[in-house]
């Protein structure tokens, strides 16, 4: 082969990555632009703060989906994050033990399974017990989903903690669990922000497991022994409906979602830079 | 366990309080901590440990036929999942196949070409955007725009116009996992060592050939995890399919035709299940997804712990 | 020889059963500066921590003999207890990252839940600062973050830190090796200070150091005390043939 044509393919090779790139960033243009166009036409502040109506009747809104979302949401973080915290804790400051290899597979397991696998485990688990859906259950599935994300970036940035901190901390006469609870942990806040802030953003945007556990609800539900309404779902039920005026409402409640999960991401990246302690 | 002592109000002198004897707490709070791993531990052993068991039933009632049996029909208690089997099977290999050229070239892109500078975080944010879209967003936007555009392929190629199909699900899982598999692509080619890029274009190699002759066979194994990654995240990937693939419960024989998976059939079913069985049938496909994506992820994070980017070490 | 505020009896350390510390006997007189040095890998980073018994957090140690503070054997002691009356500096300055000066010099008592009144904290930080020669330096800043200050500054902070706890002995691990020449200088001026109120013992890679500023030396050589007097004596008329040839630079 001549030099030139080995030049050639070598820039025809460049180009052809650039288009295939162009094409992966044509999808994410014409996704964004749908959701945001055909979105944008009907998000309002009515639309953010109403109740959905029936067919036929104008108007209607997202309300109970948005404040069902949060509800469960935030009760999940309640249950994962103590609970991820501080496994992140053990599992960078004993990383040989027995306990910390078995753990560590455990959460591997938990992240790999798929979501719609923990619906079905929380439905038997709590839904079944409890005789019906609630947004209580709906909460459980999102922890166990929340979980993973939270004790790995725990570990991670404990385990980035050098060394002297400790040091230091023992020198002057601090008692280990006072090390754990006052050096480590504040040292690591912004790792740890940035882990629950991205499995919210993850779980906000997940549907499969609280289509059977929160199960959904037109009214607005504050009791979490209910099933409650979320986001995905509406956006789920207008999705399936026959009903045009359904399918534009699923666009905005897909917008709404959608900017929700973006500002979380992009707030958890803005802390992770911002908050980060430096050594 | 929180003592908190005050120092004592001594005009000038202020010295620490002496401790209790014995009281020095590292055992005692390792064990406090440890209790937080073991129950995440437990926890996961109890979920493989329930699906197990409610599924058993099912394997033991229905024995080979479950696996076998092509007629999913509740209302006359037959379930043979095969058509889910194959449903699954057919979606994520089509859709691992055309994402290959999108994430090879993304993971090329940044592992190669543009390691750093603004195009090279503009690259990454497009893919963290592509991997951060909840996947109803994916399966409503795929119901409106790509189904409509896969009926005008299907118009050209002669087949029957169902619009949701294989086909659109596949499309559209490809755009979904393409990011797993181009990050981690990425990631294993920055990790070629330089010098033996180097001592390729010492020898008059061009960056194509240098590429073709040493980045990639170095990052085979890495290369290989990303893609496995990328199909079990298609394997268990639910909404986005459900909405686009028509959610036939018959076995599908040709692309074009809607079919489902075995998640998109759980995420259909599973609320309206009256009957015990065909739930336990459900919890037995749910089983089974688990085993299998798991079973997917696991060896790919064991290739990339221990065999990508130690090549040749 | 003034009373001695540390005394090591026979101590023997091991790491995984490998002997590193060969029954070391020594007396820190009160109120004086010991400096410890010899060649790498001569056990003196292990000897001085086994004097707060900072060697037991990393790795498995095992310690035979004792250590008498005041009377009081240490390995008989609470650690935390014996690690609050003899505080440490280290090699690299260690400023919490995440505290500001004020609670970096607090952070003995902030740790360890002890309150202070606003007014107790208030003086306990001045008068430590000013100890350390810090307080005219970073008087307007004692709410920033530690790690803005330089190296020397810095270790000047970790200092005052610790004495903050008015340990009975302070002990440093060389202390100046990661620091310019200036900052070196201003620190051990501040040691010879110090000795006033505490007894402090150092470790020093640097024969020159230990010459300038210590009263009395330990030389260690492959993990035993070879020689131990003061210091005039020991750079002028050393006993033992290794303190010697060491002083001579014969190895180093």
């Amino acid at each position: 082969m001549s030099l030139s044509f080995r030049k050639f393919l070598d820039r025809a090779f460049l180009l052809l990555l650039v288009l295939l790139f162009g094409v992966a960033a044509m999808f994410l243009l014409l996704l964004l632009g749908y959701v945001f166009v055909k979105g944008g036409g009907v998000v309002n502040l009515g639309f953010l703060t109403s109740m959905p109506k029936p067919v036929g009747e104008e108007g209607g809104g997202v309300l109970n989906g948005i404040v069902g979302s949060l509800l469960i949401s935030f009760v999940g973080l309640l249950l994962a994050v103590p609970v991820g915290v501080l496994t992140g804790v053990f599992l960078a400051e004993f990383p040989g033990s027995r306990l910390s290899k078995l753990a560590a597979l455990a959460i591997d397991v938990l992240q790999a399974t798929p979501s719609i696998v923990i619906g079905i485990l929380v439905y038997l688990w709590v839904v079944v017990p409890m005789r019906g859906f609630s947004g209580l259950s709906g909460a459980v599935a999102l922890s166990l989903i929340m979980l993973p994300v939270v004790a790995r970036s725990t570990e991670e940035t404990v385990k980035m903690l050098p060394p002297s901190l400790k040091e230091a901390a023992y020198a002057l006469g601090v008692p280990y669990h006072r090390i754990v609870l006052r050096v480590l942990l504040p040292s690591s806040f912004s790792g740890i922000a940035t882990g629950v802030l991205l499995s919210l953003s993850r779980a906000l945007g997940e549907t499969a497991p609280i289509l059977f556990t929160a199960f959904g609800s037109p009214y607005l539900v504050l009791n979490l022994l209910k099933p409650m309404a979320a986001l995905p779902l509406i956006v789920f039920n207008y999705a399936k409906s026959p009903y045009e005026v359904w399918h534009q409402k699923a666009w905005g409640a897909s917008l709404v979602l959608l900017v929700i999960v973006l500002v979380l991401n992009t707030t958890s990246k803005w802390v992770s830079n911002r908050w980060k302690v430096r050594f | 366990m929180q003592t908190v002592e005050t120092a004592r109000a001594d005009d000038d002198a202020l010295t620490p309080p002496a401790l209790k004897e014995g009281h020095s707490d590292w055992p005692s709070f390792k064990k406090f901590l440890g209790l937080f791993p073991l129950s995440t531990s437990m926890l996961v052993v109890g979920m493989a440990l329930t699906l197990l068991v409610q599924s058993y039933v099912v394997f033991r009632e229905l024995g080979h036929l479950f696996l076998v049996g092509t007629e999913w029909d509740p209302v006359y208690g037959s379930y043979g999942a095969l058509p889910f089997l194959a449903g699954t099977l057919l979606t994520s290999v089509l859709a691992l196949l055309l994402s290959l050229p999108l994430s090879m070239a993304m993971a090329i892109l940044l592992g190669e070409y543009l390691r750093s500078g603004l195009f090279s975080s503009f690259l990454q944010g497009v893919l963290e955007l592509l991997a951060g879209i909840p996947s109803i967003v994916y399966g409503f936007w795929g119901l409106m725009v790509l189904v409509p555009f896969v009926r005008v392929l299907q118009e050209t190629v002669g087949a029957p116009t169902f619009g949701v199909s294989v086909m659109a699900a596949s499309l559209l899982l490809a755009v979904m996992v393409t990011p797993y598999a181009a990050s981690v692509g990425a990631e294993v080619l920055r990790l070629v060592p330089q010098d033996l890029k180097e001592a390729a274009y010492a020898l008059g190699a061009t960056r194509l050939e240098v590429l073709l002759g040493v980045s990639l066979p170095y990052a085979r194994s890495g290369l290989f995890a990303g893609m496995m990654l990328s199909f079990g995240r298609a394997l268990g990937e639910t909404m986005a399919v459900t909405m686009v693939i028509g959610n036939a419960n018959r076995l599908p024989t040709s692309v074009w035709e809607p079919a489902s998976t075995m998640a998109s059939v759980i995420a259909n079913e599973f609320a309206e299940a009256v009957e015990e069985m065909h739930l336990l049938s459900l919890v037995a496909l749910g089983f089974l997804l688990m085993v299998v994506t798991v079973a997917i992820s696991l060896a790919s994070k064991w290739i990339i712990q221990h065999l990508a980017g130690g090549e040749g070490r | 020889m003034e009373s001695a505020v540390l005394k090591v009896e026979n101590l023997v350390v091991s790491y995984d059963g490998r002997r590193v510390l060969h029954g070391v006997s020594m007396e820190i007189p009160e109120g004086s500066v010991v400096a410890i040095m010899g060649p790498s890998g001569c056990g003196k980073t292990t000897l001085i921590r086994a004097m707060n018994r900072m060697h037991e957090v990393s790795g498995n140690a095992s310690t035979e003999g004792r250590i008498l503070l005041r009377g009081q054997d240490i390995y008989a002691m609470d650690p935390i207890e014996v690690r609050r009356r003899i505080g440490m500096v280290f090699q690299r300055p260690n400023p919490f990252p995440h505290l500001s000066i004020y609670d970096n010099v607090l952070a003995g008592y902030r740790l360890n839940g002890i309150r202070l009144s606003r007014a107790q904290a208030d003086s306990l930080v001045e008068e430590m600062l000013r100890k350390v020669y810090l307080w005219d330096e970073v008087k307007d800043k004692l709410k920033q973050r530690g790690t803005f200050l330089s190296g020397g500054q810095q270790q000047r902070l970790c200092i005052a830190r610790a004495l903050a706890m008015r340990p009975e002995v302070l002990l440093l691990d060389e202390p100046t090796s990661s620091l310019d020449p200036k900052a070196t200088a201003k620190i051990e001026e501040l040691v010879v200070e110090l000795k006033r109120s505490v007894t402090i013992v150092m470790v020093t890679h640097n024969t020159g150091q230990a010459a300038r500023i210590s009263d009395y030396t330990a030389f260690m050589y492959l993990g035993e005390l070879v020689e131990f007097g003061p210091t005039d004596r020991l750079f002028t008329v050393p006993r033992d043939r290794r303190t010697e040839e060491y002083l001579m630079g014969k190895f180093g």
